[in-house]
C-alpha cells in the first residue's frame, strides 16, 4: 500500500520536473565564418585576438566574447536576433573601419537561421604561395610576402618566422612550438621568394612521422601576428 | 495536557501585559545602534579594526604562500605544474567599491559623532582616509583609472539610476587624489614610530612616496608601450608630468629620511647582516625602526597565518606528519641576481671555462661574497633554519657523471663499491617532482617565523607582513633623484641600503647604469614584498621579461642585472656530492643548472595584462566604464 502511494508520488513528480514551461529552449542558429581578406583566410595565433557579440535592445551593454581559432575562423551557437560583430581596437594583424571614438566599427548581423558570415579586414601583410618541403632531415619553406598596407598606416615587419609543432597548434606560443627559425625583418630586401628552413627537432612521439609547420609574420608595433596556413609534412 | 495549554494560554497572557508602545520600544540587546557605536572610542575603533582588516595587498600572508610565487622568482612546491603561458586578463584585477563605501560611511558618520572629543575624531578620519587612500592606490596600480568615489551614495527609491553611474577618473587624477589625501591627513596622524599596525604620518608620507613614484615612471616610460592606452588618459600619464610626480616622492621620501614624521632608521642591530636583514620581518620589539606600517598578528588570539606552517623546511616541519611543509622554492633566477660584494654581476659558478664542472669543497662555498641579503632572502643549500641545518643535496654524481639518487631520503641505496645502504638524497629535498620539499635547491627564509610552534596549523605564526619600511623609501628617493638627474645624491641613497647588506664598496650612479642598477637593487630588496609585478609594469618593462619564449641555461646565465633580462621560467640549482674513491675531487661538491620538469610553460605578458579587466558585469551595470586597452 505505502509503496504504492510512493510510487505515484514519483510519477508525479516526474511529471512536475518535465513540464515544458520550467525549459527553456536551446538557441539553435549558428553564426560562423572566418577572417578574410579578398577571399583569401587570413591565419592568426589560438586563443589571441578576440572578438566581440553584442545584440542591442536589451537596455544591456554586455557582450559575447571570444576569440578566433588559428585558421581564423569562429562559430557560436546563439539565438535569432540582430546583433554586432566586432573586434576590440589594437587587436589582431590587421585595421578594421576605425571609428574617432574608441572603437572599432561593428558589423550588423541580422540572424535568421544559420548564417556564415565571413569577416573582411584588411591585413599589413600576407604570406603568399607557402610551400614546405622536407628533404635530409631539414624543413625549408619558401614563400612570399605582400605588403598590403602602403599608406600613413604602413608598419615594417619585425620578423619572419617558420614555426614547427607535433600537433595543429602551431604558433610562436612556448607550448605550441618544438623549433623556431627567424629572419628578421631587416635583412629582407625583396619580398619574393624568401625561404627559411630548420633542422627537424626531436619529437615527443618517435612513431608519428609527421609535423605541422606554419609560417609567420611579426609586426613592429603590433602585438599580434599574422599566420600562413597550417601545413602537414610527413617525414 | 489540557492543563498545560491553560496554563500556556495564561501565561502568554501575562507576557502580552505589557502595553505595545512599550514593547516596541525596549531597545534590542543583540544589535549594537550606530548611535551607540560612533559615539564610543573603543566601539569605533573596532569598526575601524575591521576596516584595517580588509586593507587589501598584493602578495600578503595573510592570502597565503601561493601569493609569493609566479613571476619566474619562485616554483610552488606542492604538485602543480607551472604550465601558465599567458596570465588571464582578469589575473591581478581588482573593482571592489563595497569597502570604498564602508570607508565612506565611517567617515561620515565619524563626523557627526557628538560623543568623540576633536583630537580622537580627527585621528579616525584621517585613519579611514589613509585606508581609502591605499586602496584606491591598489585599484590604480591594476586597473588605471578608476571611478573616485568619495562620498557615500544614497539611492532613492525611483531615483535616476544614471546619476550614480560614474565614470573612470583619468589615471594621474586618481594618483593626484592619493598625493593629496596623504598630504591632507598626515598631520592628524600620530607622529611615532612605534605605532606599526594604524597609520602614522610616516605610513601616509610612505603611500605619498610611492604613489608619486609609480605615478612619475609610467608618465616617464609609458612612452614604450604606445599602445597600452585610451583616450582622455583614463590610463597611462601624460609624460610632461613625470618630473613633478618625482619630485613631489623626493619631498615626501626627504620628509621620512629628515626624521619628520619619527624616529626611522635602516634596521642594524644583529652584527651578522644576513641574520640582520631576516631580523627586520621577525623582530617586533620597539628596536624595529625599520618598519612603518604593518599587517600585525597576534598568537593565541585569533589572528595569525599559515606561511610558516606552509613554508618551513620539511625535515624541520612541525606539520610533516601533515606534509604541511616547503612549498615556496625560490628560484636561482632570483639568487643569482644578489650581486657579489665586488658589486660585480655573475652566475653562480657551477663549470669552468673549458666546460668541466667547478668543485667545491663544501656546499656553501659556492654563494661565498655575496650580498648578505642573499642568504636572509633564501635558505641556501648547506645553510641553517633555527640552529638546525637543512639537508639539501640532490644525489651523487659517479666517476662516469651519472646521477645516483633515490626517490626520497627514507630511500636507502648502497654506492657502488660499497655495501652498506645510505642517504643519498637530502631529507629536505631536492626531488624532481616531490612534493613540499624545496624543488629548486632553495628554501625561502624571509617571513619564516623562528619562534618554536609557529609551524604548527594550532598555533600558527604572528610575523607581520610589512607594507612600508624605511629602506623603500631610501629606493625611492634613490630612483626619483636618478630621475632628476641629480645622480650623486641618487647614489648616496642607494648606498646606505647597500652598505648594511654588507658591500663596502660605493657605487657611482650614472645615466648609463643607473635604470639597470635601481631595478635589480629593487629586486633584491624587496624580494616576495609584492613589488616586483607593479615595478616591472610601471617602467613598462614587463612585456620584455615576460615575453613568453622558453629559457635556456645559457640565457639564465648571461644578462644578470640588466633590466630587461627574460624571466619567463624558474630555474633550480642542484648540489651534488661526487663520488668517485681515491680521485682528489672525491667527496666534494659540485652543482647543476636544472629546469624543474614540472617548469612547462614560459611566461607572457601581454599589452591586455598591463590594465587588468574590468568586470564585464561591472561595465553592464554602468555604461560609462570604458573598457581595458588590448583587452
Amino acid at each position: 500500500m505505502k509503496n504504492k502511494i510512493y510510487f505515484i508520488l514519483l510519477i508525479f513528480s516526474i511529471l512536475i520536473v518535465s513540464c515544458e514551461k520550467d525549459n527553456f529552449t536551446p538557441p539553435s542558429s549558428t553564426l560562423s565564418g572566418r577572417l578574410t581578406y579578398k577571399g583569401d583566410s587570413i591565419g592568426v595565433e589560438f586563443n589571441q585576438v578576440p572578438w566581440n557579440l553584442f545584440q542591442t535592445g536589451f537596455n544591456k551593454k554586455g557582450f559575447i566574447a571570444d576569440t578566433f581559432a588559428p585558421e581564423g575562423t569562429y562559430s557560436i551557437l546563439v539565438f535569432d536576433g540582430d546583433y554586432k560583430f566586432t573586434i576590440p581596437k589594437n587587436q589582431g594583424p590587421f585595421l578594421w573601419k576605425e571609428l574617432t571614438s574608441n572603437s572599432r566599427d561593428s558589423v550588423n548581423v541580422s540572424l535568421r537561421g544559420n548564417q556564415i558570415l565571413d569577416i573582411e579586414v584588411i591585413p599589413y601583410y600576407m604570406v603568399r604561395k607557402p610551400s614546405f618541403s622536407f628533404m635530409n632531415g631539414k624543413i625549408s619553406a619558401t614563400f612570399d610576402i605582400e605588403k598590403i598596407i602602403t599608406d600613413v598606416n604602413a608598419k615594417s615587419i619585425q620578423t619572419v618566422s617558420l614555426f614547427v609543432n607535433n600537433t595543429r597548434f602551431v604558433s610562436s606560443q612556448s607550448n605550441q612550438k618544438l623549433a623556431q627559425v627567424d629572419l628578421s625583418g631587416a635583412a629582407i630586401t625583396n619580398l619574393s621568394n624568401i625561404s627559411l628552413s630548420l633542422t627537424v627537432p626531436n619529437l615527443p612521439v618517435a612513431a608519428e612521422k609527421y609535423v605541422f609547420a606554419r609560417l609567420g609574420i611579426k609586426i613592429t608595433g603590433v602585438e599580434d601576428m599574422i599566420y600562413s596556413s597550417v601545413r602537414k609534412i610527413q617525414l | 495536557m489540557k492543563k498545560f495549554i491553560i496554563i500556556l494560554v495564561v501565561f502568554l497572557g501575562i507576557d502580552s501585559c505589557n502595553s505595545d508602545k512599550e514593547f516596541l520600544n525596549v531597545p534590542p540587546l543583540n544589535i549594537l545602534t550606530q548611535e551607540t557605536v560612533f559615539n564610543d572610542p573603543a566601539l569605533a575603533l573596532s569598526v575601524l579594526g575591521d576596516l584595517y582588516n580588509r586593507a587589501v595587498d598584493f602578495t600578503s600572508l595573510k592570502t597565503g604562500w601561493l601569493s609569493f610565487t609566479d613571476f619566474g622568482e619562485s616554483f610552488p612546491s606542492d604538485g602543480s605544474t607551472v604550465s601558465n603561458t599567458t596570465w588571464d586578463y582578469t589575473a591581478w584585477s581588482l573593482y571592489e567599491y563595497g569597502y570604498v563605501r564602508d570607508l565612506n560611511l565611517f567617515i561620515e558618520r565619524i563626523a557627526i559623532s557628538t560623543a568623540l572629543n576633536p583630537a580622537e575624531k580627527s585621528r579616525f578620519i584621517a585613519e579611514a582616509r589613509f585606508l581609502r587612500a591605499q586602496y584606491y592606490f591598489e585599484m590604480v596600480k591594476r586597473m588605471g583609472g578608476v571611478p573616485l568615489i568619495t562620498k557615500s551614495l544614497v539611492f532613492p527609491i525611483g531615483g535616476d539610476i544614471t546619476t550614480f553611474q560614474v565614470a573612470r577618473s583619468k589615471e594621474h587624477e586618481v594618483y593626484d587624489f592619493i598625493i593629496t589625501e596623504s598630504e591632507d591627513i598626515k598631520n592628524s596622524l600620530p607622529n611615532d614610530a612605534n605605532t606599526k599596525s594604524r597609520a602614522t604620518k610616516a605610513a601616509a608620507l610612505a603611500l605619498q612616496c610611492r604613489a608619486a613614484l609609480y605615478a612619475g615612471s609610467i608618465a616617464k616610460y609609458g612612452a614604450k608601450t604606445p599602445l597600452v592606452s585610451l583616450p582622455g588618459d583614463i590610463v597611462g600619464i601624460p609624460a610632461n608630468k613625470s618630473q613633478q610626480y618625482y619630485a613631489k616622492a623626493l619631498s615626501a621620501a626627504n620628509e621620512i629620511i629628515d626624521g619628520k614624521a619619527g624616529a626611522y632608521k635602516l634596521y642594524n642591530s644583529i652584527p651578522n647582516l644576513s641574520e640582520n636583514f631576516s631580523a627586520i620581518f621577525y623582530d617586533k620589539t620597539t628596536s624595529n625602526k625599520e618598519s612603518i606600517f604593518v599587517e600585525d598578528f597576534k598568537a593565541y588570539a585569533g589572528k595569525t597565518h599559515m606561511f610558516t606552517t606552509n613554508t618551513q623546511p620539511f625535515s624541520q616541519s612541525e606539520e610533516a606528519a601533515n606534509s604541511d611543509a616547503g612549498r615556496l622554492s625560490p628560484s636561482l633566477n632570483l639568487v643569482q641576481s644578489f650581486e657579489k660584494l665586488d658589486n660585480t654581476f655573475s652566475p653562480i659558478e657551477t663549470i669552468n671555462s673549458d666546460g668541466t664542472p667547478m668543485y667545491y669543497s663544501s656546499i656553501t662555498d659556492v654563494f661565498k661574497n655575496r650580498d648578505a641579503r642573499l642568504a636572509a632572502t633564501v635558505i641556501l643549500p648547506g645553510e641553517s633554519f633555527k640552529g638546525k641545518l637543512v639537508d639539501v643535496w640532490a644525489g651523487y654524481i659517479l666517476s662516469n657523471g651519472t646521477v645516483f639518487t633515490a626517490a626520497n631520503s627514507s630511500v636507502l641505496r648502497a654506492l657502488p663499491g660499497t655495501t652498506e645502504n645510505v642517504q643519498v638524497v637530502g631529507s629536505d629535498g631536492p626531488v624532481d617532482g616531490l612534493a613540499f620539499r624545496t624543488q629548486t635547491g632553495f628554501y625561502n627564509r624571509k617571513y619564516l617565523d623562528p619562534i618554536p610552534q609557529s609551524g604548527t596549523r594550532g598555533r600558527g605564526s604572528d610575523l607581520p607582513f610589512i607594507r612600508y619600511r624605511y629602506s623603500e623609501i631610501l629606493l625611492n628617493a634613490a630612483e626619483a633623484s636618478f630621475e632628476l638627474g641629480d645622480f650623486s645624491k641618487a647614489s648616496f641613497f642607494i648606498n646606505q641600503v647597500r652598505s648594511r647588506a654588507g658591500f663596502t664598496i660605493p657605487i657611482t650612479l650614472n645615466s648609463d647604469n643607473g635604470f639597470n642598477r635601481i631595478v635589480n637593487e629593487r629586486r633584491v630588496e624587496f624580494a616576495f614584498e609584492g613589488h616586483f609585478l607593479f615595478d616591472m609594469k610601471r617602467w613598462r618593462i614587463a612585456n620584455s621579461v615576460w615575453d613568453g619564449s622558453k629559457m635556456t641555461t645559457t640565457d639564465l646565465r648571461s644578462n644578470i642585472g640588466i633590466a630587461t633580462k627574460r624571466n619567463t621560467q624558474p630555474f633550480g640549482l642542484l648540489p651534488y656530492k661526487y663520488f668517485n674513491p681515491g680521485n682528489v675531487n672525491h667527496g666534494k661538491w659540485l652543482f647543476k643548472e636544472v629546469l624543474p620538469g614540472r617548469v612547462t610553460g614560459a611566461l607572457n605578458f601581454r599589452n591586455g595584462n598591463y590594465y587588468s579587466q574590468i568586470d564585464p558585469l561591472a561595465i553592464i551595470a554602468n555604461p560609462k566604464l570604458l573598457k581595458q586597452p588590448n583587452q
